[in-house]
């Protein structure tokens, strides 16, 4: 009897969960987080901030949506002019994953020119959602 | 590289064997359990590609299937099945203990992890990990 009940509450537990994370994955929230950048480069001392914007991608070894993370924002990167992607190891720098507040892998912190965070996702963004905060102004 | 239907081919197994041991008198939950655990722990020794639903799934269901869009790192599911034989390890000692409701929360826990990753592809333990780390060296 009390398997039932709690094969029933694991089942309501994990679909609740599994529909939350389903919407929210990916999307975007606004951040404003002026150090971002200077962090970064802090932990990171041969990266380059992009000339138009940014794009931090924390990964783990562990981690399937990573791979395809990686795809989307490598690509966004190469079409367009000045947009950079910067994929850091988050078990190699554990240090920065806590001063950014990082708990999931992937996040991507999206960044402007000055190296301002402008918005953040956690869970593999698709492109569209990428593009829709991307701080460069009108795309060619 | 593995095709990444054959992970949650094996949780979706995962997840009714779990749900069997939740549901039959406890000396029959014991073998259950125990049989799962060791799945785990070929899934967790030897890798993904080398439980008996992986090659149930590679020589009866692929076959069956489109080609994948796209192949998968096989350390995420490996991982997982690790963190699946410690919940199934920690049932099978409450069931030695006699603690039969300890027992089947942690089986419970295993099938939350089990449906999320058959149903939505994701994967628990590997979330799990990262903030591990994080408190581990706080």
């Amino acid at each position: 009897m009390t398997g039932i009940v709690i094969l029933g509450v694991a089942v309501v537990v994990a679909v609740t969960f599994g529909v939350f994370r389903r919407a929210t994955d990916g999307a975007f929230a606004a951040e404003s987080e002026s150090t971002t950048w200077t962090q970064v480069s802090a932990a990171l001392p041969s990266a380059s901030l992009g000339e138009r914007a940014t794009l931090v991608q924390f990964s783990s070894a562990f981690c399937a949506p990573c791979r395809t993370t990686r795809v989307v924002l490598a690509d966004i990167a190469e079409q367009r002019d000045g947009v950079a992607h910067l994929e850091v190891d988050a078990e190699q720098h554990l240090e920065l994953v806590r001063a950014l507040d990082v708990r999931r892998t992937p996040t991507t912190l999206v960044l402007d020119a000055s190296g301002h965070e402008v918005a953040r996702a956690a869970g593999a963004p698709r492109r569209d959602q990428v593009l829709a905060v991307l701080p460069i102004g009108a795309t060619p | 590289m593995i095709d990444p239907r054959g992970p949650r081919f094996t949780a979706a197994v995962t997840l009714v064997v779990l749900a069997v041991a939740l549901l039959v008198p406890t000396p029959a939950a014991v073998v259950v359990v125990a049989g799962q655990a060791v799945f785990f722990a070929i899934g967790a020794g030897l890798g993904v590609q080398h439980t008996p639903t992986a090659v149930v799934f590679r020589t009866l269901v692929r076959p069956r299937l489109a080609p994948p869009a796209a192949l998968e790192d096989a350390r995420p599911p490996r991982f997982a099945q690790g963190v699946g034989l410690l919940f199934t390890v920690a049932a099978l000692i409450a069931f030695a203990t006699g603690a039969v409701l300890v027992a089947q929360v942690a089986i419970g826990f295993a099938v939350v992890a089990a449906l999320l990753n058959a149903v939505f592809g994701l994967c628990l333990g590997c979330e799990l990990y990262l903030l591990g780390l994080r408190l581990r060296t706080a």
